[in-house]
């Protein structure tokens, strides 16, 4: 059954503030390889004008996209999560992540439509710090195959 | 934000330093463990294969951001990115060797688009096992 188009513009409640830690940006960092000390060295960090270590570009995601278990998750909008891949994925940055955000997300459905069988669903993500300055929007496209797709 | 490159040096067409990325399982497992996204494709050949994948897989979010070095070490400050938009293709297939998979990723500046804001819009190329597993990957990079 194709996802309810009405469900467009709906915004979930604003998430819980992740505290976004010194050392786990570093453990990203590391997991991708990054040698830059801007990721782990505060004084590199300074020397480019940041209070503290900032986080790589795609950090953010684990935020925005537990975030998005909202709507993934939503019965009422009933996205059959086993048969969803993830499509595509964009950030628009106010600013970098920097340790000691405190962030909160608030999704929204962005889009929703059917094409060849499949449903496909845009969430947004606006990542909001503690004085409610947004920070980064995350786009994820997820399509959810449809069941007799190939 | 201090970037290293001076948007007045840069022409459409500049080519960005290539770089290479390997991936092993190993890489893998740090990263599920780092991301938190622990899904078994991304580390259980046996799950792999009975959902159709050919073998162990990269997380797409891995390759999304390995590719955006080739501009952060280009622009020096990673703060410069102003937007960064992948489409996950194909998959990077990771065997269980001591070699895995190498993910070759190459950008050049495809566009200058605001004098004032001395912005450029950067067209990535991330290929493995020569496929094409990135596409409209594209990035807009503050200079300075």
């Amino acid at each position: 059954m194709p996802l309810d188009e009405t469900y467009v513009g709906r915004t979930y409640p604003p998430t819980e503030p992740y505290e976004v830690g010194r050392e786990k940006i570093r453990e990203f960092a590391e997991a991708i390889g990054e040698t830059n000390g801007v990721y782990t060295d505060p004084e590199v960090a300074r020397a480019l004008g940041y209070p503290d270590v900032i986080a790589p570009p795609t950090f953010v995601f684990s935020i925005s996209y537990r975030a998005a278990g909202q709507v993934i998750h939503d019965p009422q909008l009933g996205l059959d999560y086993s048969r969803v891949v993830h499509g595509d994925q964009g950030f628009t940055y106010a600013r970098p992540v920097q340790a000691g955000d405190c962030l909160s997300v608030t999704s929204t459905i962005e889009s929703v439509r059917s094409m060849a069988g499949n449903d496909i669903l845009v969430v947004r993500g606006d990542v909001h710090d503690k004085s409610g300055e947004l920070v980064v929007t995350a786009r994820t496209m997820l399509v959810a195959r449809g069941a007799d797709g190939k | 934000m201090a970037a290293k490159i001076s948007y007045d040096d840069i022409e459409v067409g500049t080519e960005l330093p290539a770089q290479t990325f390997p991936v092993t399982r190993e890489t893998l497992v740090r990263y599920a463990g780092a991301s938190g996204d622990f899904n078994p494709i991304h580390w259980n050949e046996k799950f792999a294969k009975e959902v159709g994948l050919p073998d162990v897989i990269a997380h797409g979010m891995f390759t999304m951001a390995v590719a955006i070095r080739v501009v952060t070490d280009w622009v020096g400050d990673p703060g410069a990115v102003a937007e960064y938009g992948v489409r996950f293709t194909k998959p990077v297939v990771v065997p269980n060797d001591d070699k895995g998979a190498l993910i070759e990723v190459s950008a050049r500046v495809s566009a200058k688009l605001d004098d004032e804001a001395r912005t450029v819009q950067i067209d990535l190329t991330a290929v493995s096992s020569d496929q094409k597993v990135l596409g409209r990957s594209r990035a807009v990079v503050r200079l300075g």
